[in-house]
């Protein structure tokens, strides 16, 4: 994992002290709220529906236990003795009195973390592969890639006042496990045929209330010359994208408007020319990045079997588990989803037991998945049964990963002061009503938000719930066909929306229909796709 | 009748205007009027709140009521973590929200 030097550590000091004296100013008055804002608001700090909300990047969704542990501390001293893991692989607090915001960032920068980069129109903390550095299938570490981005990108002078948010994600496989195609920009790390590594440029993606699955503009820059095509990328991005509407300022309405094959053209020409400024890291700033990504000392030789005789535990390894790259490991993947619960909530008792059992069993590393869970990346074989108990005894050996009760749910109107909609209830009303029926329903991924936002990617759900405002009344819009990864896909409206009971009683249709309909190996989305709305809509609507 | 809220600056807590000084329960708001503005300029100044703004309410049998259901999420606290709402003991609060 990346260990902060003294540059990096400085950095983050001086802008505590920084936000602590603004904190100062605002509260004996020499700061009003109008010049106060955005300076809370560039350290994380919101103000929600019912007090500040502290959220914290989680650079690629990579933590230490010793990070965990730090952040299951700050939710009993500072918040209410929880925090919420986000679809942005990000933590947040809800409950932060703006007097101890300074003291909570100092705590948080003791272990290398801060809350830079996850609010305002810059670019935001870069998100990534999950099972980066584990996966079986990926080319290449992503982790190293992402890091240069992040120190690139923090504080970039030129990039700090943008038209809007800039959201980026960098995989190195080509199962896409981080919707790189819904981000601004999305990087796949690829291996020519000549054996050379590069990075895939898709640009343009996003949720939202306009949509757009991202186009790739270049499918191979040479990897040392990756953080010089980013940069063309904003710089055009920066000079036409739209600041005079700010439903229309994000870089997919530019690469709409111009047209992808514009938007390159002046990409490119930016690109030669900034080639010539010299601007890319030196090569040795990679490998030094990169060193601190090497894999941890495996053992080898080791079997992958293990004694299946406690059939919750089976369940568990099968949902749970996920194929490492070493022989006799697994991918853990904690489910913060139980029956009912408050999907991406976790208490601090179980967020420092996450981090007691990566130091016991995964090499000291956790990550954050934006679909709101927690990955062991690796973990022993061996170890899996010893590790499924301690779960189990602290309410996290849920074993419904990629099933209809791991659902993403943003906020909503129970925190959000931007919802039109609550999204956890209806998230643990499906949970519930579901329940017996998960395992039979197999892969389907079911996405909640509370308002066009779409920070709970209902866009991208095989079932997608939007949270819409009906006269004052809570209304729920279902959507079918949504998909992120390499098949990225947007979901369709089904038609008219649903009171709160209506759209769990409107899933359940769906989904049995799906059982009822479904041919040998498909998946919820697979029978959508061959049969398409109409019967679907039918079964919904009868 | 108009009602006004906002947060306290220091702590962000949700509070209710109720004539002399902010109040957590909503049940303590007063009618302002078409008065909202000079005392939300007032308050703001004096630092005792911050975002403040004015809403719709109306007075029921229990008490006062505002019009939309975002506000009065905010009067009671989430509604997924009874608990944490200011009638923890009251498992029928969140009726009131709907
Ligand atoms: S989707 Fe809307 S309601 Fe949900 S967290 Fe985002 S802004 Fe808030």
């Amino acid at each position: 994992m990346y260990k902060y030097d003294q540059y990096d550590q400085a950095m983050v000091d001086a802008r505590v002290e920084e936000f602590r004296d603004q904190v100062r100013r605002r509260l004996d008055g020499s700061l009003a709220e109008e010049a106060f804002r955005p300076l809370r608001l560039m350290n994380g700090l919101y103000l929600q529906l019912h007090a500040y909300m502290l959220r914290v990047a989680v650079p690629y969704g990579t933590l230490n236990s010793v990070q965990m542990r730090a952040l299951g501390d700050i939710a009993d001293k500072y918040d209410r003795g929880y925090g919420h893991f986000t679809t942005r692989q990000n933590i947040q607090y809800n409950w932060i009195k703006l007097e101890e915001a300074p003291d909570l960032l100092a705590d948080l920068a003791k272990v290398e973390m801060h809350a830079i980069q996850t609010s305002g129109n810059c670019i935001r903390n870069t998100t990534s592969d999950q099972f980066a550095g584990a996966a079986a299938d990926e080319v290449i570490d992503p982790r190293p890639y992402a890091e240069l981005i992040r120190q690139w990108s923090t504080f970039h002078p030129e990039f700090s006042f943008l038209p809007r948010k800039f959201k980026m994600a960098v995989i190195a496989s080509s199962t896409d496990r981080a919707a790189m195609r819904l981000h601004d920009i999305g990087i796949e790390i690829v291996r020519n045929a000549a054996g050379e590594i590069g990075a895939a440029f898709y640009v343009g993606g996003g949720m939202g209330r306009t949509p757009m699955i991202a186009p790739c503009i270049n499918a191979f820059v040479p990897i040392d010359q990756m953080i010089t095509y980013s940069e063309a990328c904003l710089r055009v991005y920066n000079r036409y994208g739209r600041r005079d509407n700010k439903y229309k300022a994000r870089i997919k309405i530019l690469v709409h408007e111009l047209g992808k094959d514009e938007y390159t053209r002046q990409v490119e020409e930016e690109f030669a020319h900034l080639l010539t400024q010299g601007i890319e890291p030196p090569l040795a700033e990679l490998e030094r990045i990169q060193a601190h990504f090497a894999d941890p000392a495996f053992e080898t030789g080791l079997s992958d079997a293990i004694d299946r005789t406690d059939p919750d535990f089976a369940l568990w390894v099968d949902r749970n588990t996920h194929p490492h790259k070493q022989p006799g490991y697994a991918i853990v993947s904690i489910s913060l989803k139980p029956v009912g619960g408050i999907p991406g909530d976790a208490s601090a008792d179980q967020i420092r037991v996450m981090g007691d059992l990566a130091l016991r069993y995964s090499f000291d590393e956790l990550r954050v998945t934006h679909t709101q869970n927690i990955v062991l990346p690796h973990v022993k074989q061996a170890d899996l049964y010893a590790l499924w108990q301690v779960l189990q005894a602290n309410d996290l050996a849920a074993a419904n990963i990629d099933r209809i009760g791991d659902i993403i749910a943003c906020p909503g109107l129970d925190y959000c002061t931007l919802a039109n909609a609550r999204s956890i209830p209806v998230a643990q009303k499906i949970s519930e009503r579901m329940a017996a029926k998960e395992q039979e329903i197999g892969e389907l991924k079911l996405k909640i938000s509370g308002c066009i936002n779409a920070c709970g990617h209902h866009h991208a759900g095989h079932i997608g719930i939007l949270g819409v405002d009906r006269k004052g009344v809570e209304n729920y819009q279902l959507l079918l066909g949504g998909c992120e990864g390499a098949d990225t896909s947007l979901g369709q409206i089904t038609g008219p929306g649903f009171d709160e009971d209506g759209i769990v009683g409107a899933v359940e249709r769906a989904t049995d229909f799906y059982l009822a309909q479904r041919a040998d190996g498909e998946r919820f989305l697979d029978t959508y796709r061959r049969i398409g709305m109409a019967p679907f809509k039918e079964a919904i609507y009868g | 009748m108009k009602i006004l809220t906002g947060n306290d600056l220091k702590s962000g807590a949700v509070t209710w205007w109720d004539g002399t000084e902010w109040s957590l329960h909503v049940e303590d708001a007063v009618d302002v009027g078409e008065h909202a503005d000079p005392v939300i300029a007032r308050e703001q100044a004096a630092r005792r709140v911050t975002g403040a703004y004015a809403i719709d309410a109306a007075r029921d049998a229990q008490g006062i009521r505002p019009a939309h259901i975002k506000e009065r999420i905010r009067a009671l606290g989430p509604t997924v973590r009874p608990d944490l709402t200011l009638k923890p003991a009251d498992p029928e609060a969140g009726n009131w929200v709907i």
